[in-house]
């Protein structure tokens, strides 16, 4: 793409300042939006856009908007979503850190769309310097009249707040994040009810990522039509993806939705290392099951990479070459998974801890795995599926059953050699030498 | 009103319920663990998803709402599938130890296991996580963690029930577990439900644990007789011997709850005091005798004495420990006696009482005395001063221990003055030191019969356990020492003495014995 719009901060210094943000155009999208738009409007101009969540559900913006009430005497809140954990992600924290004006001003006209007078950013707790940025960000808007009472002599009101996570990658999920902002455990609730009905304060509320925020400056600006028109229509957009692993470049790209893969991977991230050969890709972040070598000619946007048989997810894109161990990438997914299920829903609590107990076995068990090990990871994995209250589950079954399901030969080859042939064989201990 | 299909049968239900509940109307069971009809819901053990037509996902029954037309299979190879593997997860970091778990017989996982499981187990002992075990919690609960299944029944009672909050859940995963809050100890009124709650052996009381299997145990309805909130309950009881009491279901009343006075009242009611047999007093101590002797005695003397002696001569005491069918004897013997009749209905001052279901007034039966006009409270003072001044020529005292309820050395000195005095109770009192005859009875774990509580609800209690030696029910004794003055021809049970009551007095008028039921009705105007 030619033109950087999310990732502008890469080419215009101190762009997190407000003095050079407002010399660069900043903060005509919000004087634009709260003084020829109505909310009705905006929402509109939203839902035409077709922009979708970039969090990794992928789900309609302007839909999600529209299922809050049309009445209500309870306040209406914004929980920004910058939470950012999923494994092999790091494209919030870019925005947080290095352009926060561009996801105030997100925030700014989407909660006059919707009518919201408190919005929150749940930041990660581990962006501390994302967490001083913002703060010092919000002082400057607020001075200059963006925020509090009367934002640009509208009458429009609105405070932003910043609260800091604790460290739980369960706080990602939406209702988990309004119970952790509530200054609860991080528990997702149960649904129904939904969060745009009974959120926060079981009050009416949106919960949107960050990257899904800092769209809608530009959107206002440019028109639905334009955004529409970049990448596949049903799926459209400037999108950032962050390519990490085996690449000559690893870091955060700009390019529009449905960009292919293989051309992230060689051209844009500088391909393999030592021309080695490709093993395997995650394309959407940890959660999400892996591509082998063969499968990288897939656009890089929701419905193809879902019709490819894996998802967008947070488009957190871990490359692997022939180097990798899959028994063992699939052990560190487990582990993640199994040291962030909250404990709540029984099929997640107990199974991401057997999931990583098998893998563990087959990597470093020392014989104690069987055969029958490979099978019972996709049976496990298949009891996990679509049984809990979130998708913490779903999210460490299918990466475990797409390594398996890919790389079968390989985790055979673990049970029956008794040990991972990528390590070289362990020297005997002093114990057996003995004996 | 929504109808609905669950196993190819029509259920037509209330708007609003939820699939388990409109299943359990139709006497289907989904299984499930963290749900309970007095908590939020928590949809996190997933033993209740079942398949619903038109829906992708299996979906929890307890959180999912009825929908007319919805089309619910709770038996279907999906839904079966998913219990298995809800309970293999239970059960893969779980001790199994059963054989010294005292929960075993009453455990849901025992019975889901053997209803809807029945694998071999695919993990190796040894690589099972390991918690702490036999902590204690507080008074009456011992916690185990390796038992604990998170089903946050507990820690949501604690939250929403009593506002306490002791319990929490504590770390994440599979490492998750029930803990006190720091600084915390399970010790508020109502602590022992949690253990009632629990599904598995993680919370065990510590009064009855290892007492025995409840297997052997036997169950009764019951009313909880520690105050006049008349908390319904089941009493456990196995050779005559009672072993704990638990809360039995009255929305009405008690919810599904009862507090820790009462639930370990059961010890009072077989304690060393009670009294086993008949006696009398003969030259210069008592002795013992049989029933027709010393209900003979009784009644000749007091017959004499009310014969010889101004009306008014005799004078009887009934407390609000008595059943409504002994209150409405005694006073059919005061009819025979012409006799001065009095209530009274004591109760420690200063005892524990909140506004959720403990009472102030510790007897269970202070409405049933009001309703059959012995409310009035200065009526037992009047007749203290009435025998203190030598007027009266008998005293019957039913369930009364007047030196400990009132001021000792004047009751003790009034007694002195009554030339007769019969002591009719379950337990050994001061004031049968100065008895003539004393009439052992049966407590409310022993008979049948009837409270009143303090809204006026007259609920039924069932024998649990035989009365000690010879002691016998209140109604069966009044209703014999009625006859003997001449008065009504014995009750042939106590359905006939409370039905006798109603047909006399206004405010039980519409009641019957038989049709109170297992949650009991409530009085005229109550």
């Amino acid at each position: 793409m030619a033109e950087r719009l999310l990732l502008r901060c890469r080419d215009i210094p101190d762009l997190r300042r407000l003095d050079v943000y407002v010399a660069h155009g900043g903060y005509e999208a919000t004087r634009k939006a709260l003084t020829t738009c109505s909310p009705e409007q905006l929402v509109g101009i939203v839902k035409t856009s077709n922009l979708r969540g970039r969090g990794g559900a992928g789900f309609p913006t302007g839909l999600k908007w529209s299922f809050l009430p049309k009445q209500t005497a309870k306040p209406v809140y914004l929980a920004v979503n910058a939470d950012e954990s999923e494994p092999g992600t790091f494209k919030d924290r870019l925005i947080i850190e290095q352009d926060p004006h561009q996801l105030l001003e997100g925030i700014i006209i989407s909660a006059y769309a919707i009518r919201c007078h408190t919005a929150y950013i749940y930041i990660r707790g581990e962006f501390a310097l994302g967490a001083e940025r913002f703060e010092a960000a919000i002082a400057e808007a607020r001075q200059a009249g963006f925020l509090g009472k009367n934002v640009l002599g509208t009458g429009f009101d609105l405070d932003v707040w910043v609260h800091r996570g604790a460290g739980a990658y369960i706080c990602g999920e939406e209702t988990g994040l309004i119970e952790s902002l509530e200054g609860k455990r991080g528990y997702p609730r149960i649904k129904p009810p939904f969060p745009a009905t009974h959120g926060l304060f079981g009050c009416p509320t949106i919960v949107n990522n960050v990257e899904t925020l800092a769209c809608v400056p530009h959107i206002v600006l440019r028109g639905a039509d334009w955004f529409r028109a970049i990448g596949p229509e049903k799926s459209p957009g400037p999108k950032l993806f962050c390519v990490s692993g085996h690449v000559v470049r690893p870091g955060t790209y700009e390019l529009p939705m449905g960009t292919p893969l293989r051309e992230i991977i060689y051209d844009h991230a500088g391909g393999i290392p030592g021309d080695r050969k490709l093993k395997g890709v995650i394309p959407g972040g940890a959660s999400m099951p892996v591509f082998t070598a063969d499968e990288i000619d897939v656009p890089m946007d929701m419905d193809s990479v879902q019709k490819a048989g894996s998802f967008l997810g947070s488009a957190g894109i871990m490359v692997m070459d022939e180097t990798v161990c899959m028994v063992w990438t699939a052990l560190v997914i487990a582990r993640f998974f199994h040291h962030e299920s909250c404990g709540q829903c029984t099929p997640c609590r107990e199974g991401t801890g057997w999931l990583e107990k098998v893998l563990r076995r087959l990597e470093y068990g020392e014989g104690t795995a069987t055969a029958a090990d490979v099978d019972l990871l996709l049976n496990i994995a298949g009891n996990m599926m679509g049984t809990t209250i979130c998708a913490l589950s779903d999210a460490a079954a299918m990466p475990a059953r797409a390594f398996v399901t890919k790389y079968r030969a390989e985790f055979e080859e673990h049970a029956a050699l008794g040990r991972c042939p990528f390590r070289p064989i362990a020297e005997p201990s002093r114990r057996h030498a003995h004996a | 009103m929504p109808t609905l299909e669950i196993d190819g049968r029509k259920v037509d239900v209330a708007d609003g319920l939820t699939v388990i509940q409109a299943a359990e109307r139709a006497g289907i069971e989904i299984p499930h663990y963290c749900w309970h009809p007095g908590l939020t819901i928590a949809g996190n053990c997933r033993m209740c998803l079942v398949e619903i037509e038109k829906i992708p996902k299996l979906q929890i029954a307890c959180n999912t709402r009825v929908a007319d037309g919805m089309v619910v299979h709770t038996t279907s190879e999906k839904t079966k599938a998913a219990q298995r593997a809800v309970l293999e997860f239970l059960l893969i970091n779980h001790p199994i130890d059963c054989p010294v778990c005292d929960q075993a017989g009453e455990c849901k996982l025992q019975e889901y296991y053997m209803d809807y499981d029945r694998q071999r187990s695919r993990v190796p002992l040894p690589a099972k996580v390991r918690k702490k075990k036999a902590i204690p919690i507080g008074p009456l609960v011992m916690l185990d963690q390796e038992r604990c299944i998170l089903c946050a029944r507990c820690t949501r009672f604690l939250d929403e029930v009593t506002h306490t909050s002791e319990l929490a859940i504590y770390e994440r995963g599979d490492h998750c577990e029930i803990e006190l809050a720091p600084g915390r100890v399970l010790d508020n009124p109502y602590s022992g439900n949690v253990v009632d709650i629990c599904p598995v052996g993680a919370l065990t009381s510590r009064d009855f644990r290892f007492r025995a299997r409840v297997w052997y145990l036997e169950r009764a309805e019951s009313v909880c007789g520690a105050c006049a909130n008349g908390c319904n309950i089941e009493i456990y009881h196995r050779e005559d011997r009672i072993f704990r009491f638990q809360p039995r279901q009255n929305l009405a009343v008690n919810q599904y709850w009862m507090c820790d006075n009462g639930r370990l009242s059961y010890r009072d009611l077989q304690g060393e005091g009670r009294l086993m047999q008949p006696v009398v007093r003969g030259e210069d101590e008592f002795v013992g005798s049989t029933w027709a002797s010393a209900i003979g005695q009784a009644a000749g003397r007091l017959a004499d004495l009310a014969r010889d002696g101004d009306p008014g001569a005799v004078g009887i005491v009934v407390s609000a420990q008595a059943p409504n069918e002994e209150v409405f004897l005694l006073r059919r013997l005061g009819a025979a006696l012409g006799a001065r009749m009095a209530g009274i209905s004591w109760s420690p001052p200063g005892a524990f009482h909140d506004d959720f279901l403990v009472k102030a007034d510790k007897n269970p039966n202070t409405s049933g005395l009001r309703l059959q006009g012995l409310g009035d409270a200065g009526a037992v003072d009047d007749l203290i001063r009435a025998a203190a001044a030598g007027e009266l020529r008998a005293l019957v005292l039913h369930r009364t221990d007047l030196t400990a309820w009132r001021d000792a050395t004047a009751v003790q000195a009034a007694l002195e003055r009554v030339p007769c005095l019969v002591v009719i109770d379950t337990d050994r009192r001061e004031v049968a030191a100065y008895a003539d005859v004393v009439l052992p009875l049966a407590t409310y774990a022993e008979c049948d019969g009837t409270f009143t509580n303090h809204a006026g609800r007259v609920q039924r209690f069932h024998t649990a356990v035989a009365p000690p030696a010879e002691a016998r029910p209140g109604w069966a004794v009044l209703g014999e020492l009625v006859a003997r003055l001449g008065g009504a021809e014995p009750p042939a049970s106590v359905a006939a003495a409370f039905d006798a009551l109603a047909a006399e007095c206004e405010a039980f008028r519409n009641l019957r014995y038989d049709a109170l039921g297992a949650e009991g009705q409530p009085v005229a105007g109550a």
